[in-house]
């Protein structure tokens, strides 16, 4: 256990020091969002409309950008195979891992999206379901991504790889994410889309970390 | 099973039992097709339409199907080391994904006429293009490693990652009351599909199954004399270089 949270302290710490990482993950998720009232025009109605969809689009986009980080540098200089030594077993490191990433971004976006709500002028009922589909969708984010970015952590330039990986494991988040958010902005109760993502990310927290070791595994012999 | 896993018999195997395949899908499509086309009645809303649906719905079971066989032969793969098994999955895919663009391709030709659209964002056809995007990443990872060996691990693992989407393309229909109709012929409850139009389906469908097992042993194949030319250029290079070093 103490190992588990040492290594989880030491990626949190590395991301915040290097800043940068973090910052720009915050910075890409609000410009991504900004982009589309400048596109689509500024009419509230329109944008009230397309607010989660957009919001749950740039979050994806964002964890995505930031997955590459979860292992690669680790892996470049060394220090995977070092942590691949230490007696805590690989699925932890990847549990432990993929927490980390989601401290340093996922938690960002939970925090951003009703400010992101507000600019888009989102109906004012659906913010508390805003950030509740949010906390729940953004580690199962995490944890699909984890998976990628261990499968093409020793493919060189697997940047566009990892995304064509893992886009078709985030459109479950993205439908019921979605969906929950527009039940609640038009009265109608979010509640069976919260727990069907709530399933999503239970079945997820279970069984990406073995497939995340098994990754490891394979890249690390 | 491991009786099986000398590449070498599965060739001879393989190879006494293509013609045989061969003939029964050219057998069986010559008659799905001519049952299909002449023989069953037209649809009663939907008129000749309907003869879309002997290419489309075994084109859409066996883009499935296909994937559930390469989740297996992964699982298989990783479990047992079976060396064909990583062959079969490899060669699978392109197959799978071709079945997968058909399902999709026709099924766009016929909602046109019947829905008076190409494409609706309805459950079933999502989750089809899913799968197609699962196989063109499953694809992608195999040519991203240099070393076979490790590309297969890393897809197998991957495969069966993407075989979560299975059960949501299957009941898709079921769950979510969307444009495309529900289930009609695997149901509780028997078949609400007329027999006249049925039977032209299933002579169909051991065609497309049939014409899946010739490609798949004939890329099989193919991959099993790749891997034998690219260990003989190896041995040949190491042997090479040994003589210049002597010399």
């Amino acid at each position: 256990m103490s190992e588990f949270l040492a290594l989880l302290r030491r990626d949190v710490l590395l991301a915040r020091r290097q800043g940068g990482a973090t910052t720009s993950v915050a910075v890409f998720f609000i410009l991504t969002v900004t982009l589309f009232p400048l596109g689509v025009g500024p009419e509230s109605a329109l944008l009230g409309r397309i607010a989660s969809g957009v919001i749950w689009v740039a979050a994806l986009l964002a964890t995505m950008l930031s997955l590459d980080r979860m292992y690669q540098s680790d892996f470049e200089d060394g220090s995977l195979d070092l942590i691949a030594l230490s007696p805590l077993p690989l699925e932890l490191v990847s549990l432990a891992k993929t927490l980390a990433h989601w401290a340093t971004t996922g938690l960002l976006l939970v925090v951003l999206s009703p400010l992101l709500g507000v600019l888009m002028q989102l109906d004012a009922s659906a913010f508390p379901t805003l950030i509740a589909a949010m906390a729940l969708g953004t580690p199962t984010l995490s944890l699909l991504g984890g998976i990628g970015a261990a499968l093409t952590v020793g493919v060189k330039r697997g940047g566009v790889l990892l995304s064509l990986l893992v886009i078709p494991l985030f459109i479950p988040v993205l439908i019921f994410g979605v969906a929950a958010v527009d039940a609640a902005a038009s009265g109608l109760s979010p509640r069976p889309h919260l727990l069907i993502l709530g399933a999503l990310f239970l079945f997820s927290a279970v069984l990406a970390p073995l497939a995340g070791a098994a990754a490891l595994r394979l890249n690390l012999e | 099973m491991h009786r099986f896993a000398n590449p070498a018999r599965f060739v001879r195997i393989s190879s006494a039992l293509l013609p045989w395949l061969t003939g029964a899908t050219a057998i069986l499509f010559g008659i799905g097709l001519y049952l299909g086309l002449f023989v069953s009645p037209p649809d009663y809303q939907q008129g000749d339409s309907v003869r879309i649906m002997y290419v489309h719905v075994p084109a859409a079971t066996l883009a499935s199907g296909v994937y559930a066989f390469m989740a297996i032969a992964s699982a298989v793969a990783l479990i047992w080391r079976h060396p064909l098994a990583d062959i079969a999955a490899k060669s699978a895919a392109p197959i799978g994904a071709v079945f997968t663009l058909i399902a999709l391709i026709t099924g766009a030709l016929w909602g046109q006429p019947t829905w008076g659209t190409w494409w609706v964002w309805d459950a079933r056809l999502t989750s089809v293009l899913i799968m197609l995007f699962l196989y063109l990443g499953y694809m992608g990872l195999w040519e991203a490693f240099d070393d076979d060996r490790r590309a297969a691990k890393a897809a197998a693992i991957l495969a069966l990652v993407g075989a979560v989407n299975l059960p949501i393309i299957k009941f898709s229909v079921d769950w979510w009351n969307t444009l495309h109709q529900p289930a009609s012929i695997i149901r509780v409850g028997g078949p609400t599909i007329h027999p006249d139009l049925l039977s032209p389906l299933a002579v169909m469908w051991g065609g497309f199954a049939c014409f899946f097992a010739v490609v798949l042993i004939l890329r099989m194949q193919r991959e099993i004399v790749a891997r034998r030319i690219q260990a003989l250029q190896t041995l040949y290079v190491a042997a090479d270089g040994h003589a210049a070093a002597e010399t």
